[in-house]
Parts: C-alpha cells; sequence; structure tokens
C-alpha cells in the first residue's frame, strides 16, 4: 500500500514537471522578487507597480488579517448580545434572537457578501448625494468615511504612555486583589485609577501639548478625501462575514451557557447577587470552558472564509495571490502552495493552541 | 383577553427593564416587516417582459426578472426537449428522501442504500446521456439549481463512504494507515475551499498526463467531495469516540474480525449518534456548493449573476432581487435539513432520559 502510494506520488510528479516543460513556464519560487505590474486599491502598507510579488503577498496578506480581525470582534460582540438575547426570559427577545440565528445561519456566505455588496454600490447615492452623519461621518457608493487624526511631532510618545497608564492601573489592580484574599476588603480603588490617569495625562500634556489634530473627510472634486476611508468591498466583506460568523457564536453561547448547572443559577440567587453579577461572576466564566474551543474554531472559519472576498475583487491573499498573481506568472504550483500553507499553517497554530488550552481548563475528573 | 394579559406582564413586561426590550423589539419588529413588505410587493414589479417596468419602480423587487429568467434558473442552459431527464430526476430524489424522512415503511434500510448507491449511477446516465437511446448533453449545458444539486448530491454520496474510512484510519492501529488519514484530513481542513477549488480548475490538468482531462465539472466535484469528506471524518470519529469501549470488545470477544465488529456492531451505532452532525456537515456543504460560482461553473447562484450583464435587464434592482431570490431557495434547504437535524436530535435524547 505505502508503495502503491508513492508509485502515485512519483508518478503525478512526473506528469507535472512534463506539463510545465512543455507549457514553457518557469519553476522555483525566483518570481516573488519579480516586478507585479499592477496596482492594488487598499494597502495598508507602501505598494505600488513596481512593487515584487513578495510585497504583494504581504499586501494581501495584512487585508486578510485586518478584516479577520475587525470580523471577529463584531462577530464575537453580536454573537454573545444574540446568544444572551435566546435565553432572556423576555419571550419576544429570546425570540427575535432565534429568528437572527436561523436567517443567517442557513444563508451562504458568499450569497451574503454579494447582497450587501451590490446593496452598497447599487442602491447607495454617489459621492454629492451622501448620506451624513453630524458632517463628518459618510457613506456612499464609493465606500465609508470616518474622521480620523494625523498625529503632530510627539504623538509617537503617545504609546509608550498609555502603557504605563496600564501598567499602573494592573499594579493597582493587583494589589486590591491582595487585600481582597488577605482580609476580604471589597474597597474601590477608583479613585487610585484615577489619579494615575490624570498624572499621565497631565504629565504628556504639560510635555508635548495636544499632538493629534483632526482629520475629516471632506468632498473634493467627484469624490471625499481625508478622513478614515474604506471600500464598499472591505465594508461588505466585514458586515457579511460578522453577521455570519455571529449566528454560529450566538448558538455556541447559549449552549455554553446552557451547560452550567442549574444549581449555580440557584447557588447564585440564594447569595443574593443581582442578575448582572450573577451572569458575569459566575454563569459565563464557567460556561467559557465550553465556549472557547468551538468558538477558536469559529474564528478560523471566519479568517478561512475570508477568502470568499475573490467573488468581489476586495484585495486579500487568494483574490489578489491566487488570482491576479497566479494568472501573470502562470505559476500555478508555486502560488497554491504558498497560499494553501499560509492557511494550513494558521489552522495548525489555533488547534495545537486550542488543545494546549483544553489540558489547562480541562475539569480533573477523580 | 385576560390571560393575553397576564401571559404578557409575566413574558414581557416583567419588569421596566424587560418593558424596554419588549417595546424596542416590537420597534425593530415593526421596522423589519415594513421594510421588507414595502420593497417585496408593495413597490415591487410583478409584470414585464424587460427592465422597463422595473426602472420605474426603483424602490422596489423587480420579479419578471425572476420569472423570465427561471427555466434557466432551474435547468441552465439544458436543451428544453430534454428536460424531462431532469424533472426525473427531481421526482425520484423528492419522493425518495422523503420516503427516508418521513414515511413509515419497513424498508428504509434498504432504501438508504438504494438512494446513495442506484440514484446516483441513474442520475448519471438519464443527466448525461449518450445510453439507451439518450442523446448526449455535455455537462457545460447543465446549469442553475440542477448543478447545485449535482454538487451536492455528489459530495454527501462520495463524503459519506470516505469519511467513514477515513475515521476509522485516524483510528487505526496500524502508524502508517494512521498518519496518512490524520495528514490527509488535517490538509483538507486547514485550507479554504475556495483555494482547493482553483487546485482543482488549474493543477489537477497539470498533474494528469498529456491528453488525460477532466471536464470543469468533474475537477470541481472532486474538489468539494474531498474536502467535505475530511470534514464528515472528524464527526463520524466523534461518534466513534463515543462507543463504548466495551462494545468494541466484545465484538473481538465474538471472534468477530475487524471489518465484520465495525460492520455489525460499532458503525451502526456510531452514525446514528452522528447523524445531527453529519447532516449539519451536508448543510455547511451545501452552502459552499456556492464558491463553485468563483471558478466559472454556472451553479444556481453562477447563473443568476451571468444574467445580470443580460442588456435587456439592466436595473439596480435585478441584482438585488436576484440574490434574493438565491438566497430564499438556499434558505429553505438549509432550514429543512437543519429542523430535521434538530428532530433527530430531540428524539434521540428523548430516548435516552427514558432509559
Amino acid at each position: 500500500m505505502v508503495a502503491a502510494f508513492i508509485g502515485l506520488v512519483w508518478w503525478l510528479v512526473d506528469n507535472t514537471v512534463a506539463n510545465l516543460a512543455s507549457q514553457n513556464v518557469a519553476t522555483g519560487f525566483g518570481f516573488l522578487g519579480n516586478n507585479t505590474g499592477f496596482d492594488i486599491n487598499q494597502k495598508l502598507i507602501a505598494y505600488d507597480e513596481t512593487s515584487s510579488y513578495q510585497r504583494l503577498l504581504l499586501v494581501g496578506l495584512l487585508n486578510t488579517a485586518i478584516v479577520s480581525v475587525l470580523g471577529i470582534l463584531f462577530a464575537t460582540l453580536i454573537g454573545f448580545m444574540v446568544g444572551l438575547a435566546s435565553l432572556s426570559d423576555n419571550w419576544l427577545v429570546s425570540k427575535l434572537a432565534f429568528i437572527y440565528v436561523e436567517i443567517f445561519r442557513n444563508l451562504p456566505l458568499l450569497i451574503q457578501i454579494l447582497f450587501w455588496y451590490v446593496l452598497l454600490i447599487e442602491i447607495l447615492p454617489h459621492p454629492k448625494k451622501s448620506f451624513g452623519l453630524w458632517e463628518v461621518f459618510f457613506l456612499n457608493n464609493r465606500g465609508l468615511y470616518l474622521p480620523w487624526f494625523t498625529t503632530l511631532p510627539g504623538g509617537g510618545y503617545l504609546l509608550s504612555v498609555i502603557g504605563l497608564f496600564g501598567a499602573g492601573c494592573f499594579y493597582v489592580a493587583r494589589k486590591a486583589r491582595n487585600m481582597r484574599e488577605l482580609n476580604g476588603q471589597t474597597k474601590a480603588y477608583v479613585r487610585n485609577y484615577i489619579l494615575i490617569g490624570v498624572i499621565c495625562l497631565g504629565g504628556y500634556l504639560s510635555l508635548w501639548g495636544v499632538p493629534f489634530e483632526a482629520n475629516l473627510p471632506a468632498l473634493k472634486g467627484f469624490n471625499f478625501r481625508g478622513g478614515l476611508s474604506f471600500t464598499p468591498e472591505f465594508v461588505a466583506l466585514l458586515v457579511a462575514l460578522s453577521l455570519y460568523t455571529s449566528s454560529f457564536i450566538a448558538e455556541i453561547v447559549r449552549a455554553g451557557v446552557l451547560s452550567v448547572s442549574k444549581g449555580q443559577f440557584e447557588a447564585a440567587k440564594a447569595l443574593g447577587l443581582p442578575s448582572s453579577v450573577t451572569m458575569n461572576k459566575v454563569i459565563i466564566p464557567q460556561a467559557l470552558r465550553v465556549i472557547i474551543p468551538p468558538l477558536t474554531s469559529q474564528y478560523l472559519n471566519l479568517t478561512k472564509n475570508s477568502s470568499l472576498a475573490a467573488a468581489i475583487a476586495y484585495p486579500e491573499l487568494v483574490s489578489v495571490f491566487a488570482g491576479t498573481a497566479l494568472n501573470q506568472t502562470g505559476q500555478a504550483v508555486e502560488i497554491i502552495f504558498i497560499t494553501m500553507s499560509i492557511y494550513l499553517f494558521l489552522s495548525l497554530l489555533t488547534s495545537f493552541l486550542m488543545n494546549t488550552y483544553n489540558a489547562r481548563v480541562a475539569l480533573v475528573e477523580k | 383577553m385576560q390571560q393575553v394579559i397576564k401571559w404578557s406582564r409575566e413574558n414581557l413586561f416583567a419588569s421596566r427593564m424587560n418593558a424596554l426590550l419588549s417595546l424596542a423589539s416590537l420597534w425593530l419588529i415593526y421596522v423589519t416587516i415594513e421594510g421588507v413588505l414595502s420593497w417585496a410587493f408593495l413597490n415591487a414589479s410583478f409584470l414585464g417582459e424587460d427592465k422597463s417596468s422595473c426602472i420605474t419602480r426603483p424602490h422596489g423587487a423587480c420579479w419578471p426578472f425572476v420569472t423570465a429568467k427561471f427555466n434557466q434558473f432551474i435547468y441552465g442552459n439544458y436543451p428544453a426537449v430534454e428536460q424531462w431527464r431532469v424533472n426525473i430526476v427531481f421526482a425520484l430524489g423528492t419522493l425518495g428522501l422523503s420516503l427516508l424522512v418521513a414515511g413509515r415503511i419497513n424498508f428504509k434500510k434498504q432504501l438508504a442504500v438504494l438512494m446513495l448507491t442506484a440514484y446516483p449511477v441513474l442520475t448519471f446516465i438519464l443527466l448525461s446521456g449518450g445510453l439507451l437511446g439518450l442523446s448526449y448533453v455535455e455537462t457545460n449545458q447543465w446549469g442553475g439549481l440542477l448543478v447545485t444539486l449535482v454538487i451536492a448530491v455528489t459530495g454527501i454520496v462520495v463524503s459519506l463512504p470516505l469519511g467513514i474510512l477515513l475515521a476509522l484510519g485516524r483510528r487505526s492501529e496500524l502508524p502508517i494507515i494512521r498518519i496518512m488519514s490524520i495528514a490527509f484530513i488535517e490538509f483538507w481542513r486547514g485550507v479554504p475551499l475556495i483555494t482547493v477549488l482553483f487546485m482543482a480548475s488549474v493543477m489537477l490538468p497539470l498533474f494528469l498526463p498529456k491528453g488525460m482531462n477532466f471536464d470543469a465539472l468533474l475537477r470541481c466535484l472532486i474538489g468539494v467531495s474531498l474536502f467535505a469528506s475530511a470534514y464528515m471524518a472528524e464527526v463520524i470519529r466523534g461518534g466513534l469516540q463515543a462507543i463504548a469501549k466495551g462494545q468494541y470488545e466484545a465484538g473481538k470477544s465474538m471472534g468477530l474480525s475487524y471489518w465484520k465488529s465495525m460492520r455489525l456492531i460499532i458503525l451502526p451505532q456510531a452514525l446514528v449518534i452522528s447523524i445531527p452532525g453529519i447532516v449539519n456537515t451536508f448543510i455547511g456543504l451545501f452552502k459552499d456548493t456556492t464558491l463553485v460560482m468563483i471558478v466559472g461553473i454556472f451553479d444556481l447562484l453562477g447563473i443568476i449573476s451571468f444574467h445580470f450583464t443580460d442588456p435587456n435587464w439592466t436595473s439596480p434592482q435585478v441584482p438585488i432581487t436576484g440574490f434574493v431570490f438565491a438566497g430564499l431557495v438556499f434558505w429553505v434547504f438549509c432550514f429543512a435539513m437543519s429542523h430535521y437535524s434538530k428532530s433527530v436530535e430531540r428524539r434521540f435524547s428523548v430516548k435516552g432520559e427514558s432509559k
């Protein structure tokens, strides 16, 4: 059987080499250094026609990353909200949550992406007639425009000051917990947090002043300039991925909360805890043990699903690299190999982290 | 009336917060229903031969597009005089499935086997023809719902046995078989389907010797089936793991061979436990069939999008109506399947509790 397998592989490789030779396609990864000769409309790092395929790969990967990270964020928020809503005492709220899940889970993601995309480009007005909110948010068929800021000198130090503030808060929180565990004191340390905040902010402002300048989008000529802009492709993909994945996350959250035994609810009630504390301190921490493993696999699915952007030409990994770059170079074997390896690496990494996590939180039963 | 008031007091207005939520929900329901109704009915155009009636009603659905292209959406370019063959396939499939799901018959097992073996063969003969005096219909003429269902059913029929073999392989005691199964499963589960389809459409021709070539649909079928069988394998592995160790030992102590004990003792139990998971994989597979459109196959979604370019039907509402129609069709199939899987789950959990 092993011999048959090796024979099969050898036969396939032999065919491939012969076919490539007859088609005059170069082999090897040398093409990564060549110029791509085309530009793309969304890039987080410098890129133009003269950049190499290697750079293109990085740009695509970053575009995959940004839509995945934001998608994960929104999907988690909506998913938790809907999942908890489906367990609500309120009949109407729980029914609405169920309907939400049934609608978005049972529609193919590709249809959802295409639907939002045509809705954005066909129904939204031209830039001159954009929907505006307070004259700073704009939505039209060229994209979504948000107010943003430009950094002036001294802005670079902000991150380190925020870091300092975080470290201070962490220290105070640790101390508060130690006190609580030591003598049961539950004194609020809000005062200390405010103090740290004031010191950091005051120090920063006196040293560098306000280092930002508002950068508002404004109509110039045929389109908006300035601010933070997102293409319709990006918005459509993000909305579809978030809604689709959130319906699965809602089901996971619901199952997780239901897995916590009823006695825990009753115990919290008997202690007289208000329902928000019951949820946050008793139920959710226990439910998370059940929720997190399937939740991570949903995150991974979302990342893999972002490849469907190829249908609406959002320039992410599959669309620019396995699409455009492949058509230009013809080096199918290498390009598909690189693309698949990236996803495979991500997925193996996730399942490795999950197994580690599972081993750590699993209930040790006797 | 009093009961209604009592019920809503308990379930909708139990506290001030609850009342607020109820009112917000009512408002949400009103806005949604109002929007959907006015788009789909009040502002929609229903009759017309081309885009003219849709352009005069720019805020509503363009249903004439769907009615005018309906035949294409179902059969693609399948020759009109041969469409009865497709209809027979559809009818047999519906009959078989509804008997399996709802019928109270005592030859269910035989019917299931028949649906998984004889039905696909018959379907292939009927659809592609070239035999028994049926004229040959090339696969590039197939399209629409027909292709969607062909891909989904092939995926299901191939992935089930392949998934079982892979799941058994992953639990095998022979290291080579185990490693090969694990590598296969993890590879297909780790990559997005779209890269698999790209691979099938650009790399498969490279792997094969010159002159030997598959048609585009077959390449997609291979890609989708292999992809689905990896997911199926994991679902069935879950079922296998849930079977008590004693069952395996019982099989051994009866002196049954490995295959016999699997076939007679383990698999019947494991498969029944995994039915909800299997159906969920089917739902995922069915939704994933839409991706073949990206590599140029005209499945239901693909053919609908293709017709947006028809100059007789260029209006902003046409693509929206088209996607809503496609969404409705897919939604009905997926919802029915998930409903079925839930009812099976409920039946088993009741059985388990009554013990």
